[in-house]
């Protein structure tokens, strides 16, 4: 096994998960293509740390996934409540800060 | 000379600088915060006055500490050898013709004097700091309890006017200023203190500006008195040269201007400077302790609110001159011979306006125009002692003095408060007030038998140390003077206190509005009555000083009783010594004489007056019959005249060439001028607002404004809101510059 081989994947699911981001017309999706990138950057961690022998990538993966669980949770809320005063989901909807 | 038990460092006096700058603070912090404050105001002029007052008792404890400390080292030492051969080094014995009294010398009290450079100019510097000796404590003293008095006296009668903080401000700032020269160790900061006081009394005499009376008041006053400071800048600017000449250095340092005054002979230019240096003084004094012939402002000055009168138009600022005559007494003593007997100028103003005063207080129909006229006849009683030798009999009038007329003016104050609706005109609107308002007669009784001199009582005491020692110096003429001015006193009192509160009340009854003072609305006030305690209180205080001040210094009481409290006074205050830094005064020996003289003067007073104002008994229409009487009446009516002569005569004459003079040089050269260079300017400020103004100067911000205009715009496009074109924007933006970094890790 090489190190790229696991790099060539995350950076992927990263690109992957950018594109959902850009272009999802559902803030639900967005949120999950983050989760996505999110992944692809836990998967270097842990890549990196097992490539190195050192424990710290791993435990920083898991510090991650912790925060991820978190932002999730406020994610979802922000949603939620966007749909209720908007009765939309959509991001493009949301341009109440237009310059 | 060891002085085991002085202490070298007494706190309170050492740091008595403190207390002209408490009220200094507390002026700033009324005008700071007094209008968000309102009445509350009034309180922090209060509590600056009341800690300002714990440090003069602080003061005064302090330093009769230190005069027992010298005078008890000097008992057990013997007075050191030398003194007298510095006497009679000068060639004549100090004061010679009071010499034959027997002469027991006391130690000179040092002096605390504390001061730092406040400039320095091509070897000179003038400094400024703090002299404290018994004069200065006894000052302190004096002007901290009126003052405190005067302010709580206030929060009652100035309650609910228009401008009841810049009174407390300016009362304030009045206070910090009058201790300024209180405390002044040089005679530069004593004038700045002089002219500090000058001001705050116009300011307060014009309190109520609105009425014209007032303000013209206020400038006559200002004025007056800047007629006597022209002496008196001479006079200062003399006692450098004083100084230089009897030490080769000049100073403004008083002690330094005391030495050498008492040090310079009686000969050739060194007397000549001394008496032009003490005539100046002597103007400055004139003008502001309103002497004849300077003393026509004070009556007018009574158009300020009345604790703005007992405090500075009776008791502190206007015996500022007082004040200085007692502080460069050397240089009067010297300048005018003093010790020589005969006339001298001081003695002569001083006797003259002990007369005139007393004599114009008969026509009065104002209480307070009474009262000040008693009052230029008073500081005439000391401002004659100085000049006759009797300095510590003059500054105890002055002590006596600041006690029983206050309490006389604030009794007045509460009359016309809360008896005769604002007013203070005894003939229309009082009279019989002794029923409505006892506590307020009973007080003013008491101010008005300690003026008069009725035995055992403050007034009587020191007046007739006054006539004592003037006798005893070979001024005989100006002791029966002053016992003249005794009997007067005794009568122009009977006449007010008859007019105010005995026979009928004259007033209105159901008056619907003050109309002589000010705009307190007199809801309520359909019946004399009583005044409230802050008004009462301070005239209690004021009255127990009046009765008991005078126990001090009483000779008499010293001879028939013995105790040694009947002669602190003049232990505490004078400095003592041999002569070679400050006079050494001789007292006389008590004769019965004098008290008896005097009481037998007051008393003839009175009782020509009770028959006369009281009970009609004689020449009810004798101006009517005698041609001479009316003319003396018109005469004193018109105050001698001398408003017309200042107003009319002396500065009519002066004015109108003068005017016409500056009117042509107005006209036909200033406005030639002005009209070349108003044409000029007008040019050049023509091009200058073509070119500079509205091209250059405006040109600048209006292209940065427009510049930042259009990048606003165009820059507001990347906004769009839309969260999905921001991740692009920041993928963008992460794209380039990743690729910069990838780029600059290749290149190296």
């Amino acid at each position: 096994m090489y190190l790229n081989q696991f790099l060539l994947l995350s950076a992927f699911l990263f690109c992957a998960g950018f594109y959902g981001v850009l272009t999802r017309k559902h803030s639900v999706l967005v949120l999950m293509s983050i989760e996505l990138m999110l992944a692809a950057v836990n998967l270097n961690f842990v890549a990196f740390g097992a490539f190195r022998a050192d424990v710290v990538g791993q435990v920083f993966a898991l510090f991650v996934l912790t925060i991820a669980a978190a932002e999730v949770g406020v994610g979802l809320a922000i949603v939620l409540l966007i749909y209720r005063n908007l009765k939309s989901s959509n991001p493009d909807d949301l341009d109440t800060l237009k310059g | 000379m060891t002085l085991g038990s002085v202490d070298l460092h007494p706190w309170f006096l050492e740091n008595a600088w403190l207390i002209p700058l408490i009220p200094a603070v507390s002026f700033v912090a009324i005008l700071a915060f007094g209008k968000r404050l309102g009445a509350k105001a009034a309180w922090i002029g209060i509590g600056s006055v009341g800690a300002v007052w714990l440090l003069a008792l602080g003061n005064v404890f302090q330093w009769i500490q230190r005069v027992n400390g010298f005078r008890a080292t000097e008992s057990e030492h013997g007075a050191p050898e030398g003194h007298l051969e510095a006497v009679s080094a000068f060639g004549r014995s100090v004061m010679r013709p009071f010499s034959e009294a027997s002469h027991h010398e006391v130690a000179f009290v040092e002096p605390i004097t504390r001061s730092m450079s406040w400039w320095s100019n091509g070897g000179m510097s003038l400094d400024v700091g703090i002299r404290i000796d018994g004069l200065a404590v006894m000052m302190l003293f004096v002007v901290t309890t009126i003052s405190l008095l005067v302010h709580y006296y206030s929060t009652e009668y100035m309650k609910d006017d228009r401008r009841f903080t810049h009174y407390y401000a300016a009362l304030s700032l009045f206070t910090a200023s009058m201790l300024v020269l209180v405390v002044a160790d040089n005679t530069v900061q004593l004038l700045v203190g002089w002219e500090l006081v000058g001001l705050c009394s116009f300011l307060l005499i014009g309190h109520w500006w609105e009425d014209k009376p007032n303000s013209s008041a206020a400038l006559k006053a200002f004025l007056t008195t800047r007629t006597g400071d022209i002496g008196l800048l001479c006079g200062v600017a003399m006692t450098y040269f004083v100084v230089e000449r009897a030490t080769g250095t000049g100073s403004f340092n008083i002690g330094a201007v005391n030495e050498a005054a008492m040090s310079l002979g009686h000969e050739g230019l060194a007397k000549s400077l001394l008496f032009w240096c003490a005539a100046g003084l002597l103007l400055g004094i004139i003008g502001k302790s309103g002497q004849f012939p300077l003393h026509t402002w004070l009556p007018d000055a009574m158009a300020g609110p009345t604790p703005v009168s007992a405090l500075i138009h009776a008791a502190t600022m206007v015996v500022a001159g007082v004040y200085l005559g007692a502080r460069m007494f050397p240089v009067f003593f010297q300048g005018f011979d003093i010790a020589g007997g005969g006339v001298n100028l001081m003695a002569a103003v001083g006797g003259i306006t002990v007369i005139i005063g007393a004599g114009l207080a008969f026509v009065q129909r104002d209480i307070k125009k009474v009262l000040a006229y008693s009052t230029i006849s008073q500081l005439g009683y000391m401002v004659m002692a100085l000049g006759v030798g009797a300095w510590s009999a003059a500054i105890f009038h002055l002590f006596t003095h600041a006690f029983f007329k206050a309490n006389l003016f604030l009794g007045a104050g509460s009359v016309s408060h809360s008896g005769a609706h604002h007013s203070f005109d005894m003939v229309d609107d009082m009279g019989g007030l002794r029923k409505y308002m006892p506590k307020t007669f009973a007080t003013f009784m008491i101010g008005t038998a300690a003026l008069s001199g009725f035995p055992l009582l403050a007034g009587f005491f020191s007046k007739d140390e006054i006539l004592a020692t003037a006798g005893h110096n070979g001024f005989e003429f100006f002791m029966y003077l002053g016992f003249i001015g005794g009997g007067m006193t005794a009568a122009y009192m009977t006449r007010c206190v008859w007019l105010t509160f005995f026979g009928e009340y004259r007033g209105r009854k159901h008056a619907a509005h003050g109309h002589d003072e000010h705009s307190h609305d007199d809801n309520g006030h359909t019946e004399p009555h009583e005044s409230t305690f802050p008004i009462l209180m301070p005239l209690y205080v004021l009255s127990f000083m009046s009765v008991f001040a005078g126990i001090l210094f009483a000779p008499m009481l010293k001879d028939t009783i013995g105790s040694s409290i009947f002669s602190k006074f003049p232990e505490w205050v004078e400095p003592g010594g041999d002569g070679s830094l400050f006079v050494s005064f001789i007292h006389p020996e008590f004769s019965w004489k004098d008290p008896l003289l005097a009481t037998l003067f007051a008393a003839v007073g009175f009782g020509l007056s009770y028959l006369f104002f009281w009970k009609k008994a004689f020449m009810q229409d004798a101006t009517q019959k005698n041609k001479a009487l009316r003319q003396g009446k018109t005469f004193l009516e018109n105050k001698y005249y001398l408003d017309h002569l200042y107003t009319d005569i002396i500065v009519g004459s002066v004015k109108g060439p003068i005017a016409r003079g500056a009117y042509w040089v107005n006209q036909n050269i200033i406005d030639a001028v002005l009209r070349l260079t108003g044409g000029g300017v007008r040019k050049v400020g023509q091009f200058t607002y073509d070119v500079l103004d509205q091209k250059a100067v405006d040109g600048v911000p209006n292209g940065l404004a427009a510049i930042t205009g259009a990048a606003g715009g165009s820059t507001r496009n990347v906004q769009t809101g839309r969260l999905q074109e921001y991740a692009l924007l920041i993928l963008s933006g992460t794209v380039v510059l990743g690729g910069m970094v990838a780029a600059l890790v290749w290149a190296s």
